[in-house]
């Protein structure tokens, strides 16, 4: 067991906890964050995204031990930010670029990101920046195109 | 009110888009366990022994096997021939033989390493072609075969070949049982089919069906791999419940579900055409050869839609196919997104385009020339329903892709010296909506509403919210029959203490025949609200409200129900496939363009353009997406997504080596509905899922030159279907 | 999950090496994205892991004039997005591009990858095509091998065990030179190679200078194609013989079987990718 300092979702966390416990599992069993989905346990499906210090990280390879002093947000970390949705929500919503939404927390935060580097992407770079969270409801096109509406640009 | 048609917000939406959502895997019970499966790992065999090494603390651990089934040790279906736990023989490497349970996850992957099998190993079939055993059988057949081909100009030969398909929804299988005090159980699970599980699970612990109790959570994909095999799972938790008498939750680790749950039957289709030197389609041999797998599960019912799928839109003025399911030593095969008619229209699509080619005929013309017309029969006897017409399907992709101009573009590119070759190809195809035949008699499903003092409606029924759409578009059918807002009807949880029997959400089946159902209950409702409760004819939502609230306070809740009821005059023989086989078709034409690098056999599908008519669309955008999210599967069916068998076991069982088709491989995907003046609506859901490859392969070897005719179209295989 | 494994986090560089000379059977643990897969997969049931992450001494990109040096923790979206190392080393930059998704992007880390020696990994070619050589580090001191020495076998390689890879150094190549980097996966994003090819063709007076071209996923560890490149160098573009310069390709390579692809496969595009390189050269 060690002992580490973090911030979830603006808040102090004070964790003891053992150093190879993931990320993922940490926030879904000791912080009852179970918004952050389980797909696939190796980082290929990228359901369990979350940004660690501002970047898209997945949390099932991501070991606590490494994350002292680290400042990660969840999808409930987004919504806790403000009165409303983010744009990306509100544009999935619409759009139809959710269907059995288990992979939609990871593609928001992925999306979260991006438009927070990148305001005005492309249509490739978003394609491209998704490509590590695989949907296998959508075919993606509802999903790149809300993103695209999110960052103001209508097809 | 007019909601149908309405691009509305799905029901949920919002807490799938903010993760509130709870799936199964988000619950956790008071003193829960959790559950782990040990599998035969060896393809064939006998059980002689089960060891328990030392190590493990096996008095911590709670152990069941198949001499602890209180019940019948079966998972019940078509036969009750698939065990719930094996007791001697064990027909495939990934058959259950223990499950066991304990509160610590670490403990228990100890415990699960620590189980030793003794198994006399047996001979296991790996090949069709070694295969003997005939699971299933079917022969559809019309007109004179023999004098059909004597007739043709042209006979020709194809052989075609689907492999295995993974559903890879992305919340693998998950189950949570609880037994109560008075021994009856709960199961919560991620599931397709309620009323599929409620009485397995009743089988297996040997209680009456009403003793269980089965509820939906919110199920994070299903695609056909949440029909049958969660009823296993759910008995395999609730046998484990049941024997520590504490909650049990059994979550499959992704690579457990991709290797033992089930997948889209592999198929083998041997097609011979007749043709005449006009291109006039006058007769077709057909053998359609599934490999089921271990055991019999859906495989017939499976079949039965592969056979009468497999002539595809056309008229044959004479045809025979034989559709055979054969046993094999891999994990049964089982429903999956379009249940046997992708691997059909495959063959048949690809077929055509090679039939085309042989003529020196526009494969363009060939359709043409043979689809079906409003009035015509089709090879079940069936006619074709008025108002459909497949050719102005054709047509209308042939406009909305550009169809010539786009094969000019490619044959001009391919000219060049460039080493990366472009195509485009389509595929005109039908998918018949609902169950086949009598299946929707047999199951007389039931739907319900329920209408509160405040005027809002709660529909009952037991069709699960995977992902399509069904909460939202059973709304909006509620809604505009009920004429009050969307906002205004809820629905239930599908819980089977709560909602009635409608049926399994199978077989593109939910809207046209439950939300029918609805609607009927719907109307009887207002029917009820006017006689009873002065509702004015025509009325507003807040006259609605009023009745509600005058109806309730007089005479309680009110709940109105419906029933399924054959239409009059159907008929259907399920030994000849002849009559009535579906209440209703959907047509589509799909055109893909690819871009293929010859140096690799990189395959890249640049461009889709999906048309189809599935009559009225209640929602486009819930509609819109179950094309897309078809078109994408099919994508990855015709180039991507190979299962590797090694042993009768799937060697790539990972996702980083089951490939999918990511956002970076999937273009956007343009959709057209040809509603015209419908008034009802057609199954959407698997439609999709069969025409998308075979416009792919026909773009592949039309930008090749090949005759690729085996899937996935794999670069390796793409390469060696090149000229050195 | 927790595991029987200990964890030890470095403080400094100094005592990381010091907790490798006093453990040389200790994993180091980079990003994670290697050994995080291979914990989930129940491959990795006890031992020591000594956490490097926060070891600042092994970060950051410097360039030089003459070479360019990377901090062994670098990540692969630094890599990618560093613009000198885009202008210098362009074969490296798709390399780090094409390794997973953005979120293993973020995470994975060059160094890590060389340690963990896969024979697939996608930086390895172009590393080798530019010549790259490692610091290897330890409390005996500092020394630089080539990296073209360091893969010795399959997942074996010349780090000793109380060793930590601590820079990675690439000389700046000559201009004018064609720099190719061509990776063949199961998709467009996020998949292992099937194969991969990196060349690097500097071009002097109208011939070939020093050609150096290396592979991935074509023999038990990433391999430089001497002999092929020995062909090229100082040859004029247009004087290539492209059947005798692929038979000596084939020659080099000993591509097997696997559940991603085939030994033929392998072969043939290997040729072909050798090919697109040889375009290139030719087209300046």
């Amino acid at each position: 067991m060690i002992g580490l300092d973090l911030t979830i979702n603006g808040r102090s966390v004070r964790a003891r906890v053992a150093p190879l416990t993931r990320l993922l599992d940490f926030l879904r069993e000791h912080q009852g964050l179970a918004g952050t989905k389980e797909g696939c346990g190796e980082g290929e499906c990228g359901a369990c995204t979350v940004l660690v210090d501002g970047l898209p990280v997945v949390s099932c390879l991501a070991p606590m031990g490494q994350l002292d002093g680290a400042t990660v947000t969840t999808i409930e970390g987004l919504t806790a930010a403000g009165p409303g949705l983010d744009r990306v929500q509100e544009a999935l919503l619409d759009e139809g670029g959710t269907q059995c939404g288990i992979c939609t927390p990871g593609i928001v935060m992925v999306a979260h990101a991006l438009l927070a580097a990148n305001p005005r992407p492309t249509l490739d770079e978003i394609r491209n920046a998704l490509a590590g969270n695989i949907c296998r409801c959508t075919g993606y096109t509802a999903i790149y195109e809300a993103v695209y509406r999110a960052a103001g640009r209508a097809r | 009110m007019t909601t149908i048609g309405a691009p509305l917000r799905r029901k949920e939406g919002l807490d799938k888009v903010t993760g509130r959502a709870v799936y199964l895997d988000d619950m956790t019970r008071p003193g829960q366990l959790w559950g782990r499966t040990v599998r035969a790992d060896v393809p064939g065999g006998q059980l002689e022994r089960i060891d328990f090494a030392p190590g493990p603390p096996w008095d911590e651990i709670v152990v069941v096997t198949a001499r602890d089934i209180p019940g019948r040790n079966v998972v019940p279906l078509v036969a009750d021939d698939q065990p719930c736990l094996v007791a001697r023989d064990i027909r495939h490497r990934e058959e259950p033989v223990v499950l066991l349970a304990h509160a610590d996850r670490q403990v228990l992957a100890r415990a699960v390493a620590a189980v030793r099998l003794v198994v006399a190993p047996a001979p296991a079939v790996l090949s069709l072609d070694a295969a003997t055993d005939v699971l299933s059988e079917l022969t559809l057949e019309r007109g004179d075969l023999a004098a059909g081909l004597a007739r043709a100009d042209l006979v020709v030969d194809g052989t075609y070949e689907t492999g295995a398909q993974e559903h890879l929804y992305i919340e693998p299988q998950a189950m949570l049982a609880e037994i109560g005090e008075d021994g009856a159980l709960t199961v919560w699970g991620s599931l397709q089919c309620p009323y599929y599980v409620r009485p397995a699970v009743a089988a297996v612990l040997g209680l009456p069906e009403d003793r269980v109790r089965v509820i939906q959570t919110t199920t994070g994909g299903g695609f056909g791999g949440k029909e049958e095999y969660p009823s296993m799972i759910a008995c395999h938790a609730a046998l484990l419940a049941a024997t520590a008498r504490r909650p049990v939750k059994l979550v499959y680790e992704r690579g457990e579900d991709m290797r033992a749950t089930t997948k889209r039957h592999p198929s083998r289709t041997r097609h011979r055409v007749g043709v005449s030197r006009d291109g006039r389609l006058l007769a077709l041999e057909t053998e359609f050869v599934l490999d089921g797998g271990a055991y019999l599960t859906l495989s017939p019912v499976v079949l039965s839609r592969g056979v009468i799928h497999a002539p595809g839109p056309y008229r044959w003025p004479s045809l025979r196919i034989r559709g055979r399911v054969m046993r094999t030593s891999y994990p049964p095969h089982g429903a999956f997104r379009g249940f046997g008619a992708p691997q059909a229209i495959f063959a048949l699509e690809v077929h055509l385009d090679r039939v085309a080619r042989a003529l020196g005929l526009d494969p363009v013309e060939l359709r043409r020339r043979n689809l079906l017309r409003p009035g015509d029969l089709m090879a079940t006897g069936q006619p074709v329903e008025p108002g459909v017409d497949p050719l102005a399907v054709l047509d209308r992709a042939l406009d909305a892709s550009g169809f010539a101009a786009r094969r000019a573009a490619c044959d001009a590119s391919n000219a060049g010296a460039s080493a990366v070759k472009r195509g485009v190809g389509l595929a005109t195809f039908f998918h018949g909506a609902g169950f086949t035949g009598a299946g929707e008699s047999k199951l007389a499903s039931e739907a319900a509403l329920r209408l509160g003092a405040d005027g809002r409606v709660e529909i009952l029924v037991s069709s699960v919210e995977i992902g399509q759409g069904a909460a939202t578009t059973h709304a909006q059918i509620v809604s505009e029959a009920l004429g009050v807002p969307y906002e205004a009807v809820t629905v239930a949880v599908v819980d089977t203490a709560v909602v009635p029997n409608s049926g399994p959400t199978v077989a593109s089946r939910t809207v046209m025949v439950v939300g029918g159902l609805l609607a009927q209950a719907a109307h009887e409702m207002v029917d009820r609200l006017r006689a009873q409760a002065g509702l004015p004819r025509p009325h507003t939502p807040a006259d609605f409200v009023v009745a509600a609230r005058a109806y309730t306070h007089a005479h309680g809740p009110l709940v109105t129900r419906a029933r399924y009821r054959t239409p009059t005059g159907w008929r259907w023989d399920e030994r000849t496939l002849t009559g009535e086989a579906y209440a209703a078709y959907a047509w589509a034409c799909y055109v893909a363009e690819v871009a293929v690098d010859t140096r690799t056999g990189e395959a890249e599908v640049t461009d889709f353009v999906a048309v189809q008519d599935v009559g009225r669309v209640v929602n486009p955008v819930t509609a819109r997406g179950q094309v897309h999210g078809g078109v994408c599967q099919g994508i990855g069916f015709a180039l991507y997504e190979d299962v590797v068998w090694q042993d009768g076991g799937m060697a790539n069982g990972r996702m980083t080596n089951y490939i999918v088709p990511t956002s970076a491989d999937t273009p956007p995907i343009a959709v057209v509905f040809c509603e015209g003046e419908a008034s009802s609506s057609k199954g959407l859901g698997e439609l999709p899922m069969d025409g998308s490859a075979p416009a792919v392969v026909n773009a592949l070897n039309a930008a090749l030159g090949t005759e690729i005719a085996r899937i996935p179209a794999l670069p390796e295989r793409v390469l060696q279907a090149l000229p050195a | 999950m927790t595991t029987p494994v200990r964890w030890t986090r470095a403080q400094s560089l100094r005592h990381a090496l010091q907790v490798m000379a006093a453990e040389p059977s200790v994993i180091p643990i980079a990003g994670g994205t290697d050994l995080m897969v291979l914990l989930a997969l129940g491959g990795l049931h006890e031992g020591h892991l000594l956490d490097l992450w926060p070891l600042g001494e092994l970060r950051g990109i410097s360039a030089a004039p003459h070479e360019t040096v990377i901090g062994a923790l670098t990540t692969y979206r630094e890599l990618a997005t560093h613009p000198a190392v885009a202008e210098r080393h362009p074969a490296l930059v798709q390399a780090a591009r094409l390794s997973g998704a953005w979120a293993i992007q973020n995470r994975g880390t060059l160094g890590g990858n060389l340690g963990n020696a896969s024979p697939a990994a996608d930086s390895s070619p172009a590393l080798l095509a530019y010549g790259a050589r490692l610091e290897l580090v330890s409390v005996r001191g500092a020394r630089w091998v080539d990296y073209a020495d360091f893969h010795l076998g399959y997942k074996r390689t010349a780090r000793a065990g109380d060793e930590l890879i601590a820079r990675i150094a690439l000389a700046v190549p000559p201009v004018p030179a064609t720099h190719f980097y061509r990776k063949v996966g199961a998709r467009k994003a996020q998949a292992i190679s099937k194969v991969c090819l990196a060349g690097l063709a500097p071009l002097r007076d109208g011939r070939l200078g020093e050609v150096r071209l290396a592979l991935g996923a074509v023999a038990p560890t990433v391999v430089l194609a001497r002999q092929t490149a020995a062909y090229l160098s100082g040859r004029r573009p247009m004087e290539i013989d492209r059947l005798a310069t692929r038979a000596l390709l084939e020659g080099e390579i000993a591509p097997i079987d696997d559940i991603r692809s085939s030994a033929w496969y392998r072969r043939r595009v290997a040729g072909h990718l050798l090919g697109q390189f040889l375009d290139a050269i030719q087209q300046g």
